[in-house]
C-alpha cells in the first residue's frame, strides 16, 4: 500500500542523517515513539516530536532505555507502527527488550547513531563497534535483521525499508547508523506519498476462537491481532506454543526457537541486499558500511591508481549477513578488505564466509574518525600482493 | 476435623471461570497462597464494572504474581522483569481506548521495575497498577526484597533484613497516584469493590494486596501456615480511609493500616498532552485515533 500523506514531507531537502531517519519512520507510518536523550541520536527524536502532533502520531520520552524499548514492544500490539532511538549505552539498556520483542515477535525498529565506545566512550564522535552487539546483543538464540546506512538520503528510504521489513518477517529491526551519516547534512529527496510502498500489518482474517498467535501453518512467520480487537489473546517471553502459552519442554523449546532462527535463515535471500561495484574480475574485494563505505571509494581510487583490480560490496542490510555471495567471490579474489570503525567485527563474518579461501584483512580504527582513505589503499595494495 | 467437601460446580461453571484461561488451570501457585483470591477479587470486579472486556489488557512481569496476566481470559502479556508499567504505557499509547492493568508482584514493580513505577505515577499514566506484596521473591526462592519487614528473615538475609523497606502507598501517593489503596488478600468484598471502584477512575491508580508467601516467608519466619498468615494480615489490619500515607509502613509481624487512602481527579498524561497542544498548536494539532496512529483508514 501507499504512505500516509501526513506524515511524508515530499520536497528536496537539507538534511542530516538523523533528521532524514525521523522523516523516514514518519513516512512509513510510524505514530509511535518512546525514547531517551542521548548523544549523537536525540535529533531523530526532536524531529519526530515536532511534527507528530500534526500527523496523530505520539511521542513520550521514557525515563530510561529499558523503559523507551518496553514501550514499544508494547505498542507494537496495538498496530501503531513504532520506533525507538539511541547510541550505544542507551543500545546496551534495549538488549532486554529487543529479546522480549524478538521472542514475541513484534514488530519494531530500533535506531543506533553509533558512536565511539566502550562504556560512555565518544559521545559526539563516531564507532562501528556495535554491529555484533545488533547482532548477539541479547541472550539466547535469536535471528535478526540490521540495515547501515551510508548517507541521510539513505537513512530517509531504509529507515521505510526497516519498517517493512519489520512487518514482514515480525522482527525488531536494528537501524544502525552511524555518527557521521547522523550528522552529516545533504541532499534528501522525499517523494510523494502515492510513490512509498508501505508494508501494512498483516492482521489474521480468522476470528476470536480459530485464532492462535503463534499458529503458522507451513509459513514463515505468524498472522497478527491487535490488542483491543476482541481475540482475548496471550503472549509471553517465555518459550511459548501455538497458542502463545508458556510450555518448558526440550520439544517446545525446539520448536519454537527454531522457527525464529529458521524465518530469517531460510529467508535471507530475500531479504539480503548490498551492492556491487566493479567485483567482476577483481583480485581484490572491499567490503565495508556506513560512513566507511564513503571513505572506501576513496582508498579505492587510491589503489586503483596504482594498477589493483579492485571491487567494492556494500553492505545494506548488515544481518543477515550475503553469506552465499562472499562464499562466490572467496573463490574468485586473491582477498577481502574489510575496514570498518571498529577493532575488527564484520570482518569475522566475512572471514568466517570466505572459509580459507581468500584472507580476509581487517582494516581497523578505534572511533573517533573515520579512515584515512590511504590506509585503506595501503591495504588493498598489500592485499593484491 | 475435616470433612469432604463436595465439588458445588464444574470448574468451568464457577462464576469467574469466563475471565480465566480455564484451559491453563490449575494455575501454578503453591496452596494458601494470596495470590488466588485476590485474582478471584478482580475477576468480579471486572464483572462488576461493566468494563469492555475486549478493550482490556492486562500486562505482568516476572514472578509468582507475574503469572497472572497468563490465566485471564483478556489481551494478555507476560512481559519482562520490571518492565510491565513500560510496556503497558506503550500498549495505552498505542491504542488509546485500551483500559490497561499491570497486575504483578512487590519485588518486579516496586525492585527492579520501581524507577518506571514513580515515573508513570508521576506522568499519571492511565494504567491501574494491581500490586500484591509478599514481602519476599517467591518464584526464585524467597529472596530479600524491597518490602521485606526489618528482621524478617529471607532467604539472602537468613539473619534478619537490616534494610528499610518500601511504604508503597505513600510512594505512589508521593509521585502523583489518584487513586492510592492497600487491602489484604483475605477483604474479599472490601478488596473487589476497591478494584471495582479503580476501574472507574482514570490516572495511575494503585491498589496494594499484602498476601502469604507460604511456601517461603512463612516458612523461613516460622509463621505457621498460609492460611494462618493470612488470617494474620486480616486481623491485624486496621481500617483507616484516608490516612495520611506517611503514617502506613509495615513492620514485621505488627498491625498496619489499610483501606482507601487517595481518590483524586488529576488530568491523566493523555489528557495534559491533548489539552496542551490543543492550546498551543490549535486546530493544527491531530491527536491519535482511539484505536491507533494511521491505521490503514
Amino acid at each position: 500500500m501507499k504512505a500516509d500523506p501526513a506524515g511524508v514531507l515530499t520536497g528536496v531537502h537539507y538534511l542530516d542523517g538523523d533528521y532524514a531517519c525521523g522523516e523516514g519512520a514518519m513516512a512509513a507510518g510510524c505514530r509511535f515513539v518512546a525514547g531517551y536523550p542521548i548523544t549523537p541520536s536525540t535529533e531523530v527524536v526532536e524531529r519526530i516530536s515536532r511534527r507528530f502532533p500534526m500527523m496523530g502520531g505520539t511521542f513520550i520520552q521514557m525515563e530510561d532505555e529499558l523503559a523507551s524499548m518496553a514501550a514499544v514492544a508494547g505498542a507494537a500490539w496495538t498496530g501503531t507502527k513504532c520506533m525507538t532511538v539511541t547510541s550505544g549505552p542507551g543500545f546496551s539498556l534495549m538488549m532486554e527488550n529487543i529479546g522480549l520483542a524478538t521472542m514475541m515477535e513484534a514488530p519494531c525498529v530500533v535506531v543506533n547513531v553509533q558512536r565511539g565506545g566502550p562504556s560512555t566512550g565518544l559521545p559526539t564522535m563516531v564507532g562501528q563497534a556495535d554491529m555484533m552487539q545488533a547482532r548477539w546483543g541479547s541472550h539466547g538464540d535469536y535471528e535478526l535483521i540490521a540495515l547501515s546506512p551510508q548517507s541521510p538520503q539513505e537513512a530517509f528510504d531504509l529507515t521505510i525499508e526497516a519498517f517493512n521489513l519489520a512487518e514482514t518477517w515480525r522482527v525488531p529491526v536494528m537501524f544502525m547508523m552511524d555518527e557521521c551519516v547522523g550528522h552529516m547534512t545533504e541532499k534528501v529527496v522525499i517523494p510523494p506519498a502515492d510513490q512509498i510502498e508501505i508494508v501494512p500489518r498483516k492482521l489474521t482474517s480468522k476470528p476470536p476462537g480459530e485464532y492462535k498467535p503463534y499458529e503458522v501453518n507451513g509459513r514463515p512467520v505468524p498472522e497478527m491481532v491487535r490488542a483491543g480487537d476482541g481475540y482475548r489473546f496471550h503472549t509471553t517471553g517465555l518459550t511459548h506454543d501455538e497458542r502463545g502459552y508458556p510450555v518448558m519442554s526440550v520439544e517446545c523449546q525446539e520448536v519454537s526457537v527454531r522457527r525464529l532462527i529458521d524465518k530469517i535463515r531460510l529467508n535471507a535471500d530475500q531479504i539480503v541486499r548490498y551492492e556491487e561495484e566493479d567485483v567482476d574480475g577483481a583480485e581484490v574485494v572491499v567490503v565495508a558500511y556506513g560512513i566507511t563505505a564513503r571513505v572506501t571509494r576513496a582508498g579505492i581510487d587510491l589503489a586503483r591508481a596504482q594498477g589493483v583490480k579492485v571491487g567494492f560490496l556494500r553492505l545494506v542490510v548488515v544481518w543477515p549477513f550475503p553469506e552465499r555471495r562472499i562464499r562466490e567471490l572467496a573463490g574468485k579474489v586473491k582477498a577481502f578488505v574489510v575496514p570498518e570503525i571498529n577493532y575488527g567485527q564484520m570482518v569475522l563474518e566475512v572471514e568466517r564466509c570466505a572459509g580459507g579461501k581468500a584472507p580476509a584483512v581487517l582494516v581497523p580504527h578505534g572511533g573517533g574518525g573515520v579512515h584515512d582513505p590511504r590506509a585503506i589503499c595501503q591495504a588493498i595494495v598489500e592485499a593484491a600482493r | 476435623m475435616s470433612t469432604e467437601v463436595e465439588t458445588p460446580v464444574r470448574p468451568e461453571e464457577h462464576p469467574i471461570a469466563p475471565y480465566l484461561r480455564m484451559d491453563r488451570m490449575p494455575h501454578i501457585w503453591c496452596p494458601t497462597c494470596g495470590i488466588g483470591t485476590v485474582v478471584k477479587c478482580f475477576a468480579t470486579a471486572l464483572g462488576e464494572a461493566g468494563v469492555d472486556l475486549d478493550k482490556t489488557a492486562i500486562v505482568s512481569g516476572i514472578g509468582c504474581t507475574g503469572r497472572v496476566a497468563g490465566y485471564m481470559n483478556l489481551d494478555a502479556f507476560h512481559a519482562t522483569h520490571g518492565r510491565a508499567i513500560p510496556f503497558a504505557t506503550g500498549l495505552k499509547l498505542g491504542r488509546p481506548e485500551l483500559e490497561v492493568v499491570v497486575f504483578s508482584g512487590d519485588g518486579d514493580l516496586s525492585g527492579i521495575g520501581g524507577n518506571h513505577f514513580i515515573h508513570a505515577a508521576r506522568r499519571n499514566m492511565d494504567l491501574l497498577v494491581i500490586l500484591v506484596n509478599n514481602f519476599i521473591y517467591g518464584m526464585t526462592g524467597g529472596q530479600n526484597a524491597p518490602t521485606t519487614p526489618e528482621t524478617a528473615r529471607s532467604s539472602t538475609m537468613p539473619f534478619g533484613n537490616f534494610e528499610r523497606p518500601f511504604n508503597l502507598p505513600h510512594l505512589a501517593a508521593s509521585c502523583g497516584a489518584t487513586f492510592v489503596s492497600r487491602w489484604t488478600c483475605l477483604h474479599i468484598r472490601r478488596l473487589t469493590a476497591c478494584i471495582r471502584t479503580a476501574l472507574g477512575r482514570k490516572g495511575f491508580r494503585f491498589i496494594e494486596v499484602i498476601a502469604p508467601c507460604s511456601t517461603l516467608y512463612a516458612r523461613l519466619n516460622r509463621l505457621g501456615s498460609g492460611l494462618a498468615l493470612m488470617k494474620f494480615y486480616h486481623d491485624n489490619s486496621e481500617i483507616k480511609h484516608g490516612a495520611d500515607t506517611r503514617e502506613v509502613d509495615i513492620g514485621f509481624q505488627e498491625r498496619f493500616i489499610c483501606g482507601n487512602f487517595i481518590d483524586q481527579e488529576r488530568p491523566t498524561f493523555l489528557d495534559m498532552m491533548h489539552a496542551h497542544y490543543s492550546q498551543v498548536l490549535g486546530d493544527r494539532y491531530v491527536p491519535m485515533k482511539p484505536e491507533g496512529g494511521w491505521l490503514h483508514d
